[in-house]
Order: C-alpha cells, then structure tokens, then sequence
C-alpha cells in the first residue's frame, strides 16, 4: 500500500494540472459567452464554399 | 419557396445552360443525385439546403442579391442608403470606439434585429462579403459582433452600411468601466468555482478513504497523510475560493448588519481549524469535506444568481447603444454626417423629419413639430418656428429644420437629467433581504445552543464537549440556507426574462412584495402614447369625408395626421400639389368641390364658438367634453366634421390596476402631461390621486417623499431619475434608453399587464424563498438535534448537506414563478 504515497500526490498534481488549464482558459475569455459557441457548430462548414 | 429570388434564379439559369446546376445557396456543383428538387432551386447538401430555407423564412435573401451583385462586379456597399454611416469615418468617432489592434483596428457594434443561427452565420460571414474584414464574431446572446479590419483596405462606414444592408443596422457600443470590472469579477468566479470544486472532489475522495478506515482500520501513517492531505487542499478553498463569504462576515460584523454570509463563515472557520487542530493532534474528527462542498456549492449558488441579474443588466446597457449618435452638420449649404460627440456649440445642425435633435439649442430656419413627450411627458405635439428651443432626445415631427447647437453632451436637458439619475441611484437605501434577517437570529441561536451543549458535555467530558460544539457548529451550517434565495431569485429571473420581463436586481422581487405606492407615468405607460380617432362627427348628408380627409392628411408627418389616415380604410389619393401645409396649425386642400381645410380649432374658429354655428358647436363640446384633443374639417367656410382625437388607455390598464390595488398596494398618476388630461385618464381608471404638468424634478421629489416604498413604472427620460430613486423601477415596452438604463426592472412587453405579472411573480418567488428557508431550517433542526446529542459526525454531516442543498435546488426550478412565454 505503500504506493499510495507516490500515486495520490500523482494524482493531485493532474487534478493541479487541470485546475491550471481551466484558470488559462477563464483568463483568455473563453467562458465570458457560453451561448454563441454552442450555436456556432451548427454554422461552421455550411455555405464555406460561398 | 416560390417567391421570385433574382439571384438564385439567374445561378440557376446560366448554369443550366452549361448543363452544370449550382446549389441556389452556395453555388457549388450539385451532385446529380440530388438534381431535378421540385421547386426549381438545387442545392448540394441537405445543409445548404437547410440555411436557404431559414434565410428565405427569416426574410433574410437580400444576402443572395448582395451576392449575385458583387458576382457582377458591382461595388453595392457604395450605394448611398437612407443612413450613410459616414460619421463612422469621424476621427472623434474612432477615438471613441475604435480599438487599435495588432491586424488593424477592432470594433464592438450592437447590431439590431439579431435572433437566430441564421443571424450568427451570416454575420460572421461578413469577412467574404467585405474585402478588408479580418473577423467578424459575435455574440449572440447580447447582439454585440467584434469586428476586425483593416483601415487601409476598407472604411468603417462601408462595413456599417453591408451591416445594415443585411438587415442588422449597426449601433456602436463602448462597454463600461463598470462592465470590464464585471467581466474581471465573472472570470473570478469562475476560478474560485474551480479551485473549490476540484479541492471538495479530492478531500473527498481522500475522506472516503478515512471514513472506510474507521470502519475497518487504518494504519496510522496511512491515516495521517489522508489527514495532512486534506488540510492541505482545504486550504486554498477556505481562503482562496471561500474569500467572499469571510469577506462579507467581517463586514457585516463590521457594519454590524445581519448577512447571510456570518453564519456560513462561522461554519467554514470553525470546520477548517477544529479540522487543523485534530490533524495536529492525529485523533478526532475532521470537517475538510463538508467546508470544500460547502464553499463550493455556495459559489455555483450566487454565480447563479449574478447570471441572471447580469443578463438583465447587460441587456438595458446594450440599449443604450440605440440611442442616435450621428448629426448633420452644414457648411454653408453643404451637409456632412457626423458624430453627436464632434457637435460643438454653435454648430449649424440640419434635422430632418423623424429624427432627434442631437443637442440643445435654437431653430434657426424652419418651422415644425416637435414630439416632446420623452422629456415632458406630454402627448401633445409642441409647434417651433425659428428662435424657438428645440432639446436633444426630442423627436422632429413634421419639417426640416436647421438648428443652432448650444449645448451638447452633458449639458444638455437630457444630459442633466441622466446626471440626477446617477445621484438618486446613490442615494437609495439597501434592503435587508429575507434570508439576511432571519440569518442574525440564526447565529445567535446557534452560538447559544453551540455554548449549551458544551456546557451540558462538559460536566461528563471537556474533551466531549468540544467535540459535540464543535459538530453542532458544522452541520448546522447554513448550506441550504445560504442557497435558498440566490437559487429561486436565479430561477425566477430567468424565468422572467423568458417572459419578457428582465430583472435587474434579487432584491426587487422582495421590495414587491411589501405594500407599495405604485406612481404610474401616463403617456405611453397607462395609455397607447399615440393618438386615436376617438369620436367621428360629420354633418348630416356628407359622403366619403372620412377617406378624403385621410388623403388630405396623408401628406402630413404630424401624429394628429396619422391618427386620421389610420382611421380610414383607403384614403383617397390627392396630388401633393393641391396640398399646402399650415405649419402648427394644419393643412389646406383646394379640391374640385371647394378649399378643404383640416386642422386646429384656433386656425378654423379664431373666434372660437361665436364662429361655429349651432351644429358644429355643439358637437365641439362634445369632443371637448369627453377630454379629447379636437380637429375641424372645414369646406369653404362651413364646418363638415368634428373629430376627437387622444390617446387611448390601454385595455388592459383597469384590470391592471385593480388587480394591484386588491394585493393592498396604492396606485397613483404622476405624470408630465396637462393636467386636465391626467385627471380625465385617472377618473377612467378610478385612480384618485393624479398628478399632471409634473417636472422630472417634481417626479423625482414626489417618489423620494413617498411614505410606502415607491414603485415608479414609467417610459421616458423625464422618468428616469424618478425610476432610479424608486425603492422599484420598472420601465416598460417602447421606453426611452435612459430610463432602461435607470430602471431595476425592464419590460419587452406591451401593455400594464406586465406589471402585474412582474408583482405575481415576485410574490410567488417570495413564497418559493419562504419554502426554501423552511426545508433548510428542518434540515438544521435535524442536524443541530443530532449533533448535541452526539449523533452526528462528519460522515453525517457529509450526507445532510448535499441532501439538502438538493431539495432546495429542486423546489427553486420547479416553482412557477413567471408564466412560460407561450409558443407562437
């Protein structure tokens, strides 16, 4: 069991990671509108040949 | 799908010939698989199939003749439309709005007439359509699109008026200081979501592993890094993500002000260094889990909450955008689009039938109507001729005018006015919510029963009775409690908004509840702000006069004239040349049976009655008696018709009003109109107290004088400051920008039925909230219970709190706060 002292702190630190990547993409804005996108997949690859 | 649309039909056509078809949407090849579609347009894919249809249902195939125009090479975006955009080029204006941006420069424009998916691929198609368009992205749920160009290749006007042409006139907008500091705070939120949210999911996997060791042992070593770990991560969630809620206790504490957020710091701290102090120790039980969930269900609570109450806001910001911002200024005969900010005093202005003045000053040339009822709250048109004052925000009815600016921006009336709005909205008392009162008994019965039960344990065991104190602190954290208002205000907002009732603030909805003094506006608010053919009499033995009247009056702007065309089915069609206009008085037709003239009673009757003979006199003191507004018709020297002419209430002001008046609340007039005119519509609707002739200042004095809290529901500029000192302000359907922006409640709906729904509402969400407190007090009841009698530990408190959280998150979105909108 000893290799709980070696995977827990592991784990933490991806949880650390992803608690990083989601203060990175809050500061870019990319949750400010949370609408748009969602409606925007349905747009994207109609009429590009237009 | 079978309206005649040019430029599908002629890819069609040219392509038939070369025995290729184009897809009438994108003009691509189409497959032949797909060929031969019933009604003569191919497409090459189900999508573009799809798109075509919702343009061509929306009304939006103006796109395929801008496209099939630039096809031919002609430069469309150079055509001169009814709105030039050339103040857009203004150096004043750029300095403005425009941003400076690594790839050219960058604008935010709130666009008008934005719905759909349609709207958001056809917008952010704009780059293709406009050579020097880097990016177009917008944002659908405010209407703002960021634009991207380049200045060199392309102006701004040529993108404002592609904009307009395709059916969203563009408005620039420039967000607030007040907004960027929101958009910092949001972006906040968000992280301290995260970090609470992340921290409580791995304390608790870290505690589940403790609570099975208690059950089925756990070596110690073990134990303790479970323990420390714990520690570790509930650290940055009490003082980082849980910073609010101690914020809010000390100054709560500070104010001495009851606040929600005493007992919840109370729970968190006692929770985080019992936790501290027993992980030290290495015995005893830790809270870790329970204060992560906790602090992180509270924020998603609140962030619900400044969602909705955000939207709102933002919505009556955006508004403001549509307020007019371009000028015409003259040299020497020559006109030139500019910005309202680039208007200095002493610039000659011209303005033109339909539009606002842009500045305070005098008419120099011209003579005209003007349309004051935003800023006085009278419904009649005022005559000007030259040397008159004429008011920025004031609407130019009927003739062109060139007008001598004398004060702009903020020294204008309106800008005056806008200034008092921002001081009555800081002289406003807060309200102590609900759940806020109730919260200071709370920590007082807690502390107590906290001190009894340490003192009734401690005769068996001090040890004990800490322990017991301890836990009786924890689950009695008011989890549910501090989630009860801000989860059913976020649901009945937005539950509202649906309705097409935007509210900006939670608080509204309890102030409304309490007995209120309700001060209507008249014009617009309880009436239709227009005017009506009220009664219709003509002489015995005239045929057709009410379509021939209409003709007459079909070459006038002035709302009495389109009152009268309205009034008649078809109006007879009359060359404009036998038509001369009397300005402020009315109009003169010479037609082959005789001069026709149509107008007021001073310029038919200068002598008044003592030239009417019986008939017409009699008639007039009809149309006099019942409060209406009169106009002659006139052949010759006799008098035809009498016609009364007001503005009609709305159907559904009494019904409105008596359904406030019977929930206790008191119902008054207060508006800028003759009084003679207030007293008629207040007697209509059973309205004792009425106020007419009223000043924005007077408004203003009335609503802060008013002993009940007063609720203003008004429309127009000269409302504005009344709505911002009101304990409630509620601007309805049509208002003008700067009351939107004073208001706390905003209405896209017509009419005062509204206002009782917004009441109901607010009533309903109160008994929601009531409901709320009540589960989460039983709740505590069960918890405190326990835990003094030893019970409860930190496993039990970990199930109470999500359970009930649950319930209340469950009995905030099921209510029926607002009536869902109905489907059209």
């Amino acid at each position: 069991m000893e290799a709980l002292f070696i995977v827990v702190p592991l784990a933490l630190t991806i949880a650390g990671a992803a608690v990083g990547a989601f203060v990175w993409a809050t500061r870019r804005g990319q949750f400010d509108d949370l609408d748009t996108p969602a409606l925007r997949i349905l747009t994207d690859d109609v009429g590009r040949g237009g | 799908m079978t309206a005649a649309l040019p430029a599908s039909a002629r890819y069609a056509s040219t392509d038939a010939s070369a025995g290729v078809r184009e897809c009438a949407h994108c003009a691509l090849p189409v497959p032949s698989a797909r060929r031969g579609d019933g009604d003569g347009h191919a497409f090459c894919c189900d999508g573009c199939a799809t798109v075509y249809a919702i343009l061509h249902d929306h009304g939006l195939t103006a796109y395929y003749d801008l496209k099939a125009q630039d096809a031919d090479g002609e430069r469309v975006a150079a055509a001169t439309t009814d709105h030039g955009y050339r103040e857009y080029d203004d150096p004043t204006f750029a300095e403005r709005f425009v941003v400076g941006d690594p790839e050219g420069a960058r604008i935010d424009l709130y666009l008008e007439g934005v719905h759909c998916v349609a709207c958001l691929w056809l917008i952010e198609r704009l780059p293709e359509l406009v050579p020097g368009v880097r990016e177009a992205r917008l944002d659908i749920t405010r209407s703002v699109v960021r634009v991207r160009w380049s200045p060199a290749e392309v102006e701004l006007s040529t993108v404002a008026r592609w904009l307009d042409r395709l059916g969203y006139p563009p408005h620039p907008y420039r967000a607030s200081h007040l907004q960027a500091a929101r958009k910092r705070e949001d972006r906040r939120w968000l992280m301290r979501m995260a970090v609470a949210g992340a921290t409580a999911g791995n304390i608790m996997l870290m505690s589940f592993a403790l609570y099975s060791g208690d059950f089925f042992g756990m070596a110690a070593p073990y134990a303790h890094f479970f323990r420390y770990g714990s520690m570790l991560l509930a650290l940055p969630a009490v003082f980082w993500a849980g910073q609010p809620f101690l914020r809010g206790a000390i100054n709560a504490i500070r104010t001495r002000t009851a606040q929600m957020d005493v007992p919840i710091a109370l729970g968190i701290l006692a929770g985080f260094f019992s936790g501290v102090v027993n992980t030290v120790r290495g015995e005893g039980d830790i809270y870790f889990d329970s204060v992560a969930t906790l602090i992180f269900a509270l924020l998603v609570g609140r962030r619900l909450q400044q969602r909705q109450q955000r939207i709102a806001a933002d919505a009556a910001e955006l508004k403001h955008a549509l307020t007019p911002l371009h000028a015409r200024r003259l040299h020497g005969d020559v006109a030139t689009d500019i910005p309202v900010m680039a208007i200095a005093p002493g610039d000659r202005l011209e303005v033109r039938p339909g539009e606002p003045f842009p500045a305070d000053g005098a008419v120099d040339e011209g003579e005209t109507t003007v349309d004051a009822a935003v800023l006085t709250g009278e419904s009649r048109p005022v005559a000007v001729r030259p040397g008159d004052p004429v008011h920025a925000g004031t609407v130019n009815l009927s003739g062109r005018v060139v007008m001598r600016a004398e004060r702009t921006g903020l020294e204008t009336r309106v800008g005056q006015i806008m200034e008092a709005v921002e001081e009555a909205a800081r002289r406003r008392a807060p309200i102590t919510s609900l759940a806020d009162r109730i919260s200071g008994w709370f920590v007082a019965v807690v502390v107590v029963l906290a001190v009894g039960v340490f003192a009734a344990w401690a005769t068996v065991s001090v040890e004990l009775a800490v322990d017991r104190a301890i836990a009786l602190l924890i689950v009695s954290c008011p989890c549910a409690l501090g989630m009860a208002t801000p989860l059913a205000v976020a649901a009945a907002l937005g539950r509202g908004a649906r309705a097409g009732i935007l509210i900006k603030g939670g608080d509204v909805l309890e102030r409304l509840t309490r007995p209120c003094t309700f001060f209507f506006d008249k014009t617009g608010t309880l009436t239709e702000g227009g005017f009506r053919v009220l009664a219709w009499h003509e002489r015995p033995g005239e045929r057709g006069l009410v379509s021939r009247v209409a003709g007459i009056e079909q070459h006038a702007v002035h709302p009495l004239a389109r009152a009268l065309v309205a009034h008649a089915g078809d109006p007879e069609k009359i060359a404009p040349e036998r038509i001369t206009h009397a300005i402020g008085k009315g109009l003169k037709a010479d037609l082959d049976d005789g001069r026709y003239r149509v107008g007021s009673v001073a310029w038919i009757a200068p002598g008044g009655p003592a030239d009417l003979d019986g008939w017409a006199s009699a008639r007039l003191d009809d149309v006099l008696a019942t409060g209406a507004t009169p106009v002659l018709v006139a052949r010759g020297e006799q008098v035809v018709a009498v016609v009364g002419l007001g503005d009609e209430v709305r159907s559904d002001a009494r019904a409105s009003l008596d359904a406030l008046r019977a929930w206790g609340h008191e119902v008054q007039i207060l508006s800028g109109d003759h009084p003679a005119a207030v007293a008629r519509t207040a007697e209509r609707l059973g309205v004792a107290e009425a106020r007419g002739g009223a000043r924005p200042e007077t408004k203003l004095d009335v609503v802060e004088a008013s002993v009940r809290p007063a609720v203003m529901v008004g429309d127009g500029v000269n409302d504005a400051a009344a709505l911002s000192a009101a304990a409630v302000g509620v601007a309805v359907h049509g208002g003008a920008e700067a009351s939107l922006a004073a208001a706390d409640v905003f209405i896209t709906r017509a009419g005062v039925g509204p206002v009782v729904e917004l009441v109901a509402g607010a009533r309903r969400t109160m008994g929601v909230i009531r409901r709320n407190l009540v589960f989460s007090l039983l709740y505590n009841v069960v918890g405190i219970t326990h835990a003094a009698t030893g019970g409860i530990g930190p496993r039990g408190a970990a199930v109470l709190m999500p359970f009930s959280s649950l319930t209340v998150v469950a009995s905030s979105y099921q209510a029926r706060t607002f009536p869902s909108p109905r489907r059209s």
